[in-house]
């Protein structure tokens, strides 16, 4: 057995401890540098960092429980992280049961989903904790039989000694175990020798989800329980301004109506605590009809919401926001977008001497991308529920990231984070949506109020018209040819309301001599948040449709002009702290190229598009085949090439990259949230229209890279270069490039 | 209000309830069957889907005043034990992912295999057209169908 070398430092903290009942828990807690951008030392940490996220129990009934420390939300990580762990405790898969709640006491610590996170950071911890608790059985076992340790083996939750024939579950030497002191150093195994992790395992939770088991936050009910709903203003750029609840007090079911404050003046609002509205007017009731009945007899004033002044705290970082004041409209946004992109921007990064290259070039080729809000539309809407006492409160639901919303809940209720206590439920999607946590903190503060468990409901429209969008993008891209239509020069000027799109040292920096990068932003009264693959999800289609322009003017094929630009990187890289693996990413491209047949001549009838990006530190590759269908292109099949590392799951792993294809496809042909005098156009699904069946691909082939290197993310890598790809092959199938998402808009005779 | 006796997965219930009410809720919040979920409320999304007479209907949309006689099953009655052959076919393939519209997709699928036992591709688009998954597992709950449709 090999120690496998991780590309990042991480220390993971092992702690053992006897159950009471007998048995042996190993639990651990982890430090991640990436999650600590700027700090430099490990010291400066709060205290909850270093506080155990999970665990290993072992019990004499040779069951093992693992704590899954990750919310749920369709990324199966209720599947691939406890077959890490029964990889290197070598337990039976069959008898390893997951649990999503905290035991015996352990406070657990920051627990996140997110950012295509979950295997990478835990990886190691599991390992560590799954290999020391093997050993500590292991001594155990040897000491109990009084053989050397060298002699003793383990297979599929059992300990052996050959030698004498002796044998014992796990189990049986649990409690021993906990005697033992963690050892430290243990080697781990090789990945060439696995035998669960790369095995495709099915859903943990698949039965319950197939037989409507109340797996869901929305699902939660108990003896007493209150349903709240707000009363949202109808545009963004408005407030309450008072209310007259007469006619709602008398409808059936209904408990009261009040309105209150979200957070109180001059609170600093966390990076994940954007909220839309502060003055809530809450109708509370019985059931969820009889609430959404009876909402609609509110009769409401609205006035408009003045200019304000807040203050944002992101991990420490200080920022001073204005939120505009005014109604708001989709048409003055892209005007304001075009206007805004002539001016002055601010530097990203420069090589070389772009200015001087775009002046003495043969020839210059200029395009620009846009694209809309996006609503995440998690299929479940918004809910929580909470019940929050005088001493101490109880909140469960979906949410990504509970440890970051307790500090926020702890200001808000007055009330000490060790009395809140965060269930984590199944999210029906998260998307991002999810790691912000209003709703929460709403539910907490309605409970409060009417001093019983409620659950929060959001119907569709609130959930679709509330905010926290998917950004408005634009990006200008510029590239300068020579005489001999050699690339000499590269500028991307890209912004959005309210924020920049551009990841400057991203491909393709680092290939092109003259390179500049700009970016620049927008307020806005329209809230905006994460949405799977933040900013690289407009980045891809933009910049993958722009290189397929320019492989075009110089007669190159698109994928061997990125393999070039590679080729360059990789032999004399421009530049500093290009920020991909050149091998890894030319290494999707010949992937793709190969598997997806791509000069093959039986692939002639399609019209294929084909990009590739790097996010989130994974590698993809797709190339899209669209057809005319009825008059109108359908992307019939999609080849995928991904390189994520060690693929724990492979089937539910495939499973993952379909959905981002679905997903992409969806977003890049109908996506788009837009808004007429600051009311949302779309409020539910017969306005915003969402891929179903019959536009989904018949084909989706997924092939991975193989690779021993450690596991990076996959949840959003897959995603952004979707609309690439698609924007590519939609030119070839219709003869006139796409510029503006949702693409759709453009198709002639919509269907 | 008023008192409503249904036929639901072969049993009696009761409820006391508007006429109005939405079949979706009087499962959810008035009998405590949370397997038929709530997606959108305008029979738009499919995650509501019951059958009724062994007919896919978007529960959202269908208040309790109307059932009558007419039987209802949701998901909790499809099988005793997980075991329809769509139920089965879904595990098999590993269909779901967030699992949130999928008991609404199950109820469509197994509707339709009772129509049309062995349906063509065309056949399930359309069936299942009015069934959203944001997850985007439309790929594997075709296959799932098909597989569930040569196991009958």
């Amino acid at each position: 057995m090999e120690k496998i070398k991780t590309n990042y430092s991480r220390r993971s903290f092992l702690k053992s401890s006897a159950l009471t009942g007998g048995g042996l828990m190993i639990s651990f807690s982890w430090l991640s540098e990436f999650a600590f951008a700027g700090k430099t030392s490990v010291l400066d940490l709060p205290e909850q960092w270093y506080e155990l996220t999970g665990y290993i129990k072992i019990t004499p009934d040779n069951v093992i429980r693992i704590f899954n420390p990750n919310p749920e939300f369709g990324q199966n990580v209720m599947t691939s992280l406890p077959m890490i762990v029964a990889e290197e405790l070598d337990a039976d898969w069959q008898k390893v049961v997951i649990e999503m709640g905290p035991h015996d006491n352990v406070k657990l610590g920051p627990q996140f989903t997110g950012g295509s996170n979950s295997v990478r950071m835990y990886w190691k911890p599991l390992r560590d904790a799954g290999a020391a608790a093997r050993n500590m059985l292991m001594q155990a076992a040897a000491q109990t039989w009084s053989v050397p340790i060298e002699e003793v083996t383990t297979k599929a939750g059992m300990l052996y000694h050959e030698k004498s024939g002796k044998s014992g579950t796990y189990g049986s030497f649990a409690s021993k175990a906990a005697d033992i002191p963690i050892p430290k150093g243990i080697k781990l195994k090789d990945a060439k020798n696995f035998n669960v992790v790369r095995s495709s395992k099915k859903n943990v939770e698949g039965l319950k989800i197939v037989t409507g088991k109340p797996l869901f936050g929305s699902d939660h009910i108990q003896e007493g329980m209150l349903i709240a709903m707000i009363h949202h203003p109808p545009a963004f750029g408005m407030k309450l301004k008072s209310y007259d609840a007469s006619q709602t007090l008398k409808m059936p079911g209904i408990k009261d109506v009040f309105s209150l404050k979200l957070y109180e003046d001059g609170f600093e609002q966390g990076g994940f605590d954007t909220r839309t509205f502060n003055d809530l007017l809450v109708v509370v009731g019985k059931t969820t009809w009889e609430v959404m009945n009876a909402r609609k007899k509110l009769v409401v004033q609205w006035e408009p919401t003045p200019e304000l002044k807040e203050t944002r705290s992101n991990f420490g970082r200080k920022q001073e926001v204005v939120i505009p004041a005014g109604l708001e409209s989709s048409t003055t946004h892209y005007k304001k977008m075009q206007e805004r992109a002539k001016e002055q921007a601010t530097l990203l990064r420069k090589d070389g001497d772009p200015e001087t290259a775009f002046k003495n070039a043969a020839q210059v080729i200029e395009r620009t991308y846009t694209a809309p809000f996006l609503a995440h539309n998690c299929m479940e809407p918004m809910t929580f529920f909470a019940h929050v006492k005088d001493d101490s409160a109880l909140l469960i639901g979906p949410h990504q990231a509970p440890g970051w919303i307790e500090p926020t809940l702890s200001k808000i209720l007055n009330l000490p984070a060790d009395k809140i206590e965060i269930r984590m439920a199944r999210m029906g999607g998260g998307f991002g949506l999810r790691a912000y946590g209003h709703y929460v903190a709403e539910a907490a503060l309605i409970s409060k109020k009417v001093k019983a468990p409620v659950k929060l409901v959001y119907s569709r429209e609130d959930d679709m018209t509330y905010g926290i969008y998917r950004p408005m993008y634009t990006a200008t891209y510029r590239a300068a040819l020579d005489a001999n239509k050699n690339l000499i020069a590269f500028h991307v000027k890209g912004g959005g309301i309210p924020e920049h799109p551009i990841h400057a040292n991203r491909f393709p920096a680092g290939t092109i001599d003259n390179y500049l990068a700009e970016g620049w932003e927008l307020p806005s009264n329209i809230t905006i948040g994460a949405f799977r693959a933040p900013r690289s999800n407009f980045n891809a289609a933009a910049e993958q449709s722009f290189l397929d322009e320019i492989a075009e003017v110089m007669g190159k094929d698109p994928i061997d002009f990125r393999l070039e630009l590679l080729k360059r990187a990789k032999e004399n890289p421009v530049g500093k702290n290009n920020e991909y693996d050149v091998d890894r990413y030319a290494g999707v491209l010949k992937l793709i190229k190969e598997k997806s047949g791509w000069n093959d001549l039986a692939n002639k009838k399609y019209s294929r598009g084909v990009a590739a990006y790097f996010c989130h530190n994974s590698y993809a590759a797709h190339v899209v085949d669209v057809v005319k269908r009825d008059g109108q292109p359908y992307v019939e099949r999609v080849f995928s090439a991904i390189d994520c590392g060690i693929v724990i799951n492979p089937d539910a792993a495939t499973n993952m990259v379909q959905g981002a294809v679905v997903d992409g496809i969806g977003n890049a042909f109908y996506g788009g949230l837009t808004h007429k005098d600051g009311v949302a156009e779309q409020n539910n699904f017969n306005r915003y229209r969402m891929i179903r069946m019959k536009e989904a691909p018949k084909k989706i082939e997924v092939h991975f890279v193989e690779n021993d290197i450690d596991p990076t993310g996959l949840g959003e890598p897959p995603f952004p270069p979707v609309f690439g790809a698609v924007a590519n092959a939609l030119y070839k199938n219709m003869g006139k490039r796409f510029y503006s998402q949702p693409y759709s808009n453009d198709f002639v005779n919509k269907a | 209000m008023a008192i409503y006796n249904l036929k639901i997965n072969g049993q009696s219930k009761q409820v006391d309830v508007d006429p109005a009410t939405p079949m979706l809720w009087v499962l959810r919040e008035h009998l405590n069957m949370e397997g038929t979920k709530y997606g959108c409320g305008v029979a738009q999304c499919g995650a509501c889907t019951i059958h009724l007479n062994g007919s896919a209907v978007r529960s959202c949309q269908l208040p309790v005043v109307a059932i009558g006689n007419k039987e209802i099953t949701t998901i909790e009655g499809l099988s005793e034990k997980g075991d329809h052959p769509v139920q089965k076919a879904w595990l098999e393939l590993d269909v779901a992912q967030c699992g949130y519209c999928q008991t609404g997709q199950i109820m469509s699928a197994a509707a339709l295999l009772k129509t049309k036992p062995n349906p063509s591709d065309a056949d399930i688009e359309a069936a299942m057209t009015g069934n959203i998954c944001r997850c985007g597992t439309y790929l594997r709950i075709k296959d799932a169908i098909k597989s569930a449709a040569k196991m009958k």
